[in-house]
């Protein structure tokens, strides 16, 4: 196919590159602009142009410097929790065991169901259940907030990076399997020095789908604790949307946006950068 | 001895298997209870069967307009993702020149963008655009539909893009030579050979698209054009107090998503496993 017609060439790109362009680019240039003015999102009242203002205030908000530290720890603990049960649970249904099948079904349902009615469901468990067992409502206490929004983020996404890890396993060849229990490796010999270190390209897969994912994380926080108690669950995401559409300080929280958009560059790219380096050295 | 001990573990993940989704029991099993029987015992089976809950749900969440809005937003902007996408990926996969290079390339890259990047600008351009044009696209279905394409985009081509390169192109220009033009060759020869990333296409974007709540939030302010997540939400700001009725309206949103998982469940896992290890 070296001779296609400019004609067709456009036929098949343009519908598909106009939309993408007005939907994701253009917004995206016109949000850099914006993090540079003041304004109140009425088209009615002017921007004020402020030059790097916005972003010099960032450094000295609270409720955001809390909500971006917040959110890295959340992040780090949802990221081994979410692997370390996914690995598990990876690990056993791809043994022998005749309900594996039905187990590696049961496990995925979570990730099926959006972060918003997951989040619905785990409030109704975290306030009134746990209060008829006596362990009190954990969504108004800060710290149990937090706990409950990793559990529901590993029960939800555990079942997702199990998927991927089940492929890595499957991907390991059988006469390394065989050699090892041939050589007399036992279980956890086997697990540690045969399965993991063959699992790497997985794991990083994982570890950065987690990563970036949960640094992202919107839905999950706005159902289950809607950033209470008096803002002391709100995430990283939550704080820029209330910024922009609770205080209506639109050119400050575009500010904030494209200060999340560069984080979230930095760890795609390190990601990029290391798979490619692996797949060099294999 | 031997039958025992197959049996013990396999009892033993299913058990776990079980308890893991424990929290659908409970709404399942509280929705169908009143009030107090609720509160005696979270965790006992319901004594009598009352529908009360969901019929209140159901027409508090005006449930049968929002799953009829949420089928055709998911259904329309996968149908028109996999046309486009497949077509754009093949002629950047095929043709080498420095367009397809920069397409691919600028598609690929703002993969990285987070939503929240471009929410607000994003909507300030489309009521501008839509008044300008005097049309509607804030507010409106088609309008979600419209930049559900533009969200995809990224995806759908770099998906497409890397099945295509790794089937041979002979039988393309074979059909070219046969008098095939560029049209007949794509839809005749080409698509029907890319079945399993469509498939992973199809999945990947419904697990998205029919559970995305922030997009059509933020464009979706009519009650008429609300989608299952939107009532979901709007339901729990309004009637927090009734759990019972709110689990009611939780058990017959998942619904549709235990429907779709019954019917598809090799094609899903299948789909979500190529989409993780290639994006």
């Amino acid at each position: 196919m070296k001779k296609m017609s400019k004609g067709w060439y456009a036929l098949f790109t343009l519908p598909l590159m106009l939309t993408f362009a007005l939907v994701v680019c253009v917004p995206f240039v016109i949000g850099i602009a914006l993090s540079f003015v003041e304004w109140d999102g009425l088209s009615k009242h002017e921007m004020v142009f402020v030059g790097f203002q916005n972003y010099v205030e960032v450094f000295s908000d609270e409720r955001f410097l809390n909500s971006a530290v917040r959110t890295t720890i959340y992040t780090l603990l949802s990221v081994v929790s979410v692997n370390v049960v996914g690995l598990i649970f990876a690990l056993i249904v791809t043994t022998k065991l005749k309900t594996a099948n039905v187990a590696r079904t049961m496990l995925f349902v979570p990730y099926l169901i959006g972060g918003l009615i997951l989040g619905f469901i785990w409030k109704s468990v975290f306030s009134d259940f746990f209060i008829s067992l006596g362990l009190g409502n954990w969504l108004t206490d800060k710290t149990n907030a937090m706990i409950a929004m990793v559990i529901v983020t590993t029960w939800q996404m555990a079942g997702y990076v199990m998927i991927v890890y089940i492929t890595g396993i499957m991907a390991i060849p059988d006469d390394v399997m065989e050699a090892a229990s041939v050589d007399g490796a036992n279980f956890l010999t086997t697990l540690f020095k045969v399965k993991l270190p063959l699992l790497m390209p997985s794991f990083t897969i994982c570890l950065f789908l987690t990563l970036s994912n949960c640094f992202k994380v919107y839905d999950v926080n706005v159902a289950l604790t809607g950033a209470g108690p008096n803002y002391q669950s709100e995430m990283f995401s939550l704080n820029i949307y209330n910024e922009i559409y609770d205080l209506s300080n639109f050119g400050y929280g575009q500010a904030k946006a494209i200060i999340f958009f560069l984080i979230i560059a930095v760890i795609t790219l390190i990601q990029v950068s290391i798979t490619k380096k692996r797949e060099v050295s294999m | 001895m031997k039958t025992v001990k197959k049996i013990i573990p396999n009892a033993l993940l299913m058990l776990f298997c079980l308890l893991y989704l424990l929290p659908f029991y409970m709404i399942l099993t509280n929705s169908f209870k009143n009030r107090a029987e609720m509160y005696e015992d979270m965790m006992a089976l319901p004594k009598n069967f009352s529908l009360q809950y969901y019929e209140s749900a159901l027409s508090k969440m005006n449930f049968v307009t929002s799953i009829i809005n949420s089928l055709v937003i998911t259904l329309i902007s996968i149908a028109i993702l996999v046309i486009l996408c497949s077509m754009t990926a093949w002629v950047v996969a095929r043709v080498k020149n420095k367009m397809s290079v920069f397409i691919f390339g600028i598609l690929v890259a703002t993969m990285l963008i987070p939503f929240q990047t471009i929410m607000m600008p994003l909507m300030i351009e489309m009521s501008w655009l839509g008044e300008t044009l005097g049309i509607q696209i804030t507010d409106s279905i088609p309008g979600l539909i419209f930049m559900y394409i533009g969200f995809g985009a990224g995806m759908g081509v770099f998906l497409y893009n890397g099945f295509i390169s790794s089937i041979p192109i002979s039988l393309e220009e074979a059909a070219t030579i046969d008098g095939c033009n560029t049209w007949k060759t794509f839809w005749k020869i080409v698509f029907p050979m890319l079945k399993p990333t469509t498939m992973t296409v199809i999945i990947l974007d419904v697990i998205w698209i029919w559970n995305d709540y922030l997009l059509p939030s933020l464009t979706l302010k009519s009650k008429a054009n609300r989608t299952i997540p939107i009532s979901a939400a709007k339901f729990f700001g309004q009637y927090t107090i009734s759990w019972n009725e709110a689990m009611a309206a939780l058990v017959i949103t998942i619904i549709p998503v235990a429907i779709f998982y019954l019917c598809c469940q090799k094609y899903i896992i299948k789909g979500v496993a190529a989409g993780a290890v290639k994006g």
